[in-house]
């Protein structure tokens, strides 16, 4: 295993650089996209209430590898270029905003509603409030999880090996299928997304204790 | 939309049901025996056994924060190579979801059990029960309420999950499109369009089952 590692380095940071970059980059796209339609879904507004909630019920409902698939073999015919990284990124921000609209939803609506009417009967709008007084109060619940929805990230960030993507699961086959120690190559790799995904989600376990225990800590 | 109607055809759809048949009958198996597994690793690790319940609680720790196409890869292409364990697709898809969602279960259940109040065991040994039987009839069945949603949307990713088997060809529902839409790059959208909605069903249908579910048992 040590030789594994030693001899491919350079290729495995490649991957690991591939794996960090997307995950980030679908970590921000998909915090912006699952805030908006959380918003959409807490609405009293009906019509906007159905379309959060639909977009939402419908990524949740559908494997991963299918909307990245989705973006890198139907897509390309619309948008000419559209590379396997690109792509699998894309899949993975829209995939992953469905969770963290959920997310953010459950915890603006674990704030109680007095504090939202409170607000408003003090003469803030709908927006302000929101921005003032719920939101502030809803982000100590959401964190833990959404923390733990960037370690599966890191994780999901794998199936950049399906659409030759270039990050560490797929330098991890090319090493395997060239080398043949499979084992070797695939604990290599193990242990480097145990690297990146399990301090995280011990921070995040830690938090999620802390803060509950105590809510204004 | 004359592709549509194509790709549709009596031939295509059977083709893709059939996918759809080794995807539920995959799923079912690594639902069973994670089930259990997990229930079993879950509360080991509630217990607080001495070395024991921690040891398990560092596998558990480990193979949660790997990437579960990993663990498929492993179990298809690391076994052979050093074990001589040669698993067929539909084995090692098994093993690998199982071994992947028992994780995730068992830490569910761990949490699910924590959630009850101390004083239910306090109470239950006072009474007489010994720590098996207080968890058996007291604080389990109490506990089951609180998991059945988080359960249940685990088993919904574990279906979504079986389509990363297609990287080990099993003949899965994702794996039977791709073939039709190999043959015919005009049936893409129409594949991609069935495969969403089939898998869209099963998990849509699977998750309001178990709000149902936990509506009823409150």
């Amino acid at each position: 295993m040590i030789s594994i590692l030693t001899n491919n380095w350079s290729s495995l940071m490649e991957g690991v650089k591939y794996t960090i970059e997307s995950s980030l980059i679908a970590l921000i796209g998909s915090l912006i996209l699952g805030v908006i339609f959380a918003m959409l879904e807490i609405s009293p507004n009906k019509t906007v209430h159905i379309i959060g909630r639909t977009y939402v019920e419908i990524f949740r409902n559908i494997p991963l590898l299918v909307v990245a698939m989705f973006f890198y073999i139907v897509m390309p015919q619309f948008i000419p270029g559209l590379d396997g990284f690109t792509a699998g990124t894309i899949g993975l921000t829209i995939y992953t905003s469905a969770f963290i609209a959920e997310t953010v939803r459950a915890g603006i609506e674990s704030v109680d509603v007095g504090q939202m009417e409170a607000a408003r009967s003090n003469g803030m709008t709908y927006l302000q409030s929101m921005r003032f007084i719920v939101l502030p109060q809803a982000i100590k619940i959401v964190v833990p999880p959404l923390g733990n929805q960037f370690v599966n990230l890191v994780k999901n960030s794998s199936v950049l090996a399906f659409l030759a993507g270039f990050d560490l699961m797929y330098q991890g086959n090319l090493i395997a299928s060239t080398t043949f120690k499979t084992t070797d190559t695939y604990l290599a790799v193990g242990l480097l997304y145990l690297i990146m995904t399990m301090p995280l989600s011990y921070l995040m376990r830690y938090l999620e204790k802390r803060w509950s225990k105590n809510p204004q800590a | 939309m004359q592709n549509f109607i194509q790709a549709y055809s009596w031939i295509n759809l059977r083709f893709l049901l059939e996918g759809l048949w080794v995807t539920i009958y995959v799923s079912a198996i690594s639902v069973v025996l994670s089930f259990i597994i997990g229930s079993v690793l879950g509360i080991i690790r509630y217990m607080k056994i001495k070395y024991v319940s921690m040891i398990v609680g560092f596998i558990i720790d480990i193979i949660r924060n790997l990437p579960l196409l990993l663990i498929i890869f492993f179990m298809y292409f690391g076994l052979p190579s050093t074990f001589g364990i040669r698993l067929n697709t539909v084995g090692a898809a098994i093993v690998a979801l199982t071994i992947f969602e028992s994780a995730m279960l068992a830490e569910i259940i761990r949490s699910g059990i924590q959630s009850i109040d101390v004083g239910q065991m306090e109470a239950a040994r006072s009474n007489g029960l010994t720590y098996l039987q207080a968890l058996w009839h007291v604080i389990l069945p109490q506990a089951f309420r609180n998991m059945v949603p988080p359960i249940v949307s685990q088993f919904v990713s574990l279906v979504k999950d079986s389509s990363l088997a297609t990287i080990i060809l099993l003949p899965e529902l994702m794996y039977h499109s791709q073939i039709i839409y190999g043959q015919n790059t005009n049936y893409m959208i129409p594949m991609f369009i069935a495969m969403a909605a089939l898998y869209f069903i099963i998990c849509f249908l699977l998750s309001q089952l178990s709000k149902h579910l936990a509506k009823q048992l409150n």
